[in-house]
């Protein structure tokens, strides 16, 4: 396992992470959810670790790319049936 | 009468006075903004695209009854998903392809790490998708790991990933926690990327 260790220990009240620890933590990272020492950690590692900020990447790659699914729609019949309904419904109520 | 197309809904309490007074147009513009992941939901608590259908139907039909008792005690989005997740595990549970919340506890196993692919293997640059055909492409194959993800996992990535949906819906809409939420959301993220990774590798061009 790669270890990710700063070249300078001057730092302080800023974690560190090995690269695993990282990959497991992206999504609280993303959602915002870290102590700001663990932001910063993880901050920190990314900008120096190629392999990590490239993970970090394909990481956001793969939910824009599931944000992007086709539209689907209900089928007309099913469409058609639930207007219907829908409209009965406030006939039977007025 | 508008069209909400691109400008998304009106708040709530419009929604709900339009619906209350049969407004079609709100109506329709409710059934095609969220039919499509309920659709998503519904599949991952039934086996087919047929009982999937069926149940995004009985939701909107319990709907339709159940407007004038709307109290607001959650948005309107969130009421009808729990409605629609409520008749998903009935109809799950007739169908006996059920997976009781409960019994999927494994979903929340111990993390895979590299066994999907983690970071310290220095994941290789993706390309990017600008051919229609690879996009395309990728979009099946996302359709086809949404299937094969555990159904807590799945159901969680549908609603935050593919709809768009907040991480405070996706709670109450499935009464978890924060935390419980995030853990599923980050094994099917991971999962997910995972596959995506061995699709671009096997796709790649000799050099």
């Amino acid at each position: 396992m790669k270890r990710f260790i700063p070249e300078t220990r001057a730092v302080n009240v800023v974690k560190r992470f090995t690269c695993d620890e990282l990959a497991e933590l992206l999504t609280a990272y993303l959602e915002d959810a870290l102590d700001q020492p663990s932001r910063d950690g993880m901050q920190a590692h990314l900008s120096c670790c190629e392999g990590c900020g490239r993970y970090f990447e394909q990481f956001r790659a793969t939910i824009n790319v599931l944000g992007d699914q086709p539209q689907e729609k209900l089928p007309a019949p099913v469409r058609d049936r639930l207007m219907s309904a829908f409209r009965e419904r406030h006939r039977h109520h007025s | 009468m508008g069209s909400f197309e691109g400008g998304g809904l009106p708040p709530d309490d419009i929604v709900v006075s339009a619906l209350r007074a049969g407004d079609e147009a709100m109506f329709a513009a409710l059934l095609d903004t969220w039919s499509r992941g309920m659709l998503r939901v519904a599949r991952s608590y039934v086996s087919t695209d047929h009982s999937a259908e069926e149940v995004v139907q009985d939701t909107w039909l319990a709907v339709i009854d159940g407007i004038d008792a709307f109290e607001a005690r959650s948005s309107v989005k969130t009421w009808v998903f729990r409605i629609l997740v409520n008749t998903a595990k009935k109809r799950g549970v007739r169908e006996s392809r059920t997976l009781p919340w409960s019994a999927f506890e494994q979903d929340g196993g111990p993390f895979r790490g590299s066994a999907q692919g983690g970071p310290a293997e220095f994941a290789a640059p993706w390309p990017t998708p600008e051919g229609e055909a690879l996009a395309a492409e990728v979009r099946v194959l996302i359709a086809e790991a949404l299937g094969r993800l555990p159904p807590r996992q799945r159901v969680v990535i549908s609603l935050r990933d593919v709809e768009g949906c907040t991480s405070d819906e996706v709670c109450e809409i499935l009464e978890i926690s924060a935390a419980n939420q995030r853990v599923l959301l980050h094994r099917a993220r991971t999962a997910v990327r995972g596959w995506l990774a061995d699709y671009y590798e096997s796709v790649k061009q000799p050099e």
